[in-house]
C-alpha cells in the first residue's frame, strides 16, 4: 500500500497537468526503510514526448546523490500518461528497476479527471496497490 | 590506488551486496572486463554487442560518458565512475 499526503498528490497531478500532452515524471524521496514519501522532486523529461519519458541522465545523477548524502531513496517513482491509462505500460516494465519504490501512474486523458494509481514492478511482473492518502502523516 | 564504481541497489546481488567495488583498466571497456572477473555476470548487465546498454547510465567522475568515449572513455586510478540505472519508460 502506498501512504501518500494530499499536498503531494496535488504536486504530481498539476506537473502532469502542466507538461500534457507530454509525459511528466519525477520522484518523492523519503528516508531509506521508512516508505514514507516525503521530498517532491519534479524531474526533466529528457524525451519531451507524449509517449515516452526518460529521466536527464545529468539531472538523475544530482538527484540520486543528494538522496544518498540525506539517507534517502526514492520512495515514489512517478510519471504521467497522456493518452491511455493510468497503467504500466510494457516500457515502463521492462526498464523498471528500483524493486522497493513505489511507480505512480497519473493520466490526464480526461481534461477533468485524473487517475492517480500506484504499482510495484518487481522482476517484470506488475501489481497494483491500494492507494491511502492522508492530511498528513501522523507524528 | 584503484577505480571505485558505484554499484545501484538492483546490481548489488552481483556484488555480495557491496554499494561499491574497486577495479582496474584504461579503458571503461577493461575495468567492466576487470570487474567481470570477481563480479561474474555484471559486465553483461551493462555492456551489449552494442556497446554501453542503452538504459544503464554511468558516469565518471559525475560525467555521462555517453558525452565523453562511451566503453572507450579513458579511466585512470582514482577515478571514480558510477552506474545508475535509467529511470524511463512509456
Amino acid at each position: 500500500m502506498l501512504t501518500i499526503e494530499r499536498a503531494l498528490v496535488e504536486k504530481i497531478i498539476a506537473h502532469a497537468r502542466a507538461d500534457h500532452p507530454d509525459e511528466a515524471c519525477g520522484i518523492i524521496a523519503g528516508p531509506v526503510g521508512s516508505d514514507r514519501p516525503v521530498r517532491y522532486v519534479a524531474m526533466v523529461n529528457a524525451e519531451r514526448s507524449p509517449t515516452f519519458y526518460r529521466f536527464d541522465s545529468q539531472e538523475q545523477l544530482k538527484v540520486w546523490r543528494e538522496m544518498d548524502d540525506r539517507d534517502e531513496e526514492p520512495v515514489v517513482i512517478y510519471h504521467s500518461h497522456t493518452a491511455t491509462e493510468a497503467y504500466p505500460s510494457r516500457t515502463d516494465i521492462s526498464y523498471a528497476s528500483e524493486p522497493d519504490a513505489h511507480y505512480v501512474l497519473v493520466s490526464t486523458r480526461e481534461e477533468d479527471d485524473t487517475e492517480f494509481r500506484s504499482f510495484r514492478i518487481v522482476d517484470g511482473e506488475v501489481s497494483e496497490e491500494e492507494v491511502t492518502i492522508v492530511d498528513a502523516f501522523e507524528a | 590506488m584503484a577505480i571505485e564504481v558505484r554499484i545501484p541497489t538492483i546490481l548489488r546481488n552481483l556484488t555480495d551486496g557491496a554499494k561499491a567495488v574497486e577495479g582496474k583498466g584504461d579503458t571503461l571497456d577493461e575495468l567492466f572486463t576487470d570487474l567481470d572477473t570477481r563480479h561474474p555476470g555484471l559486465r553483461d548487465r551493462l555492456v551489449d554487442d552494442k556497446g554501453l546498454r542503452k538504459f544503464v547510465n554511468v558516469y565518471l567522475n559525475d560525467e555521462d560518458v555517453r558525452f565523453l568515449g562511451g566503453l572507450d572513455t579513458q579511466v585512470a586510478d582514482g577515478d571514480n565512475v558510477t552506474v545508475l540505472p535509467a529511470v524511463a519508460g512509456g
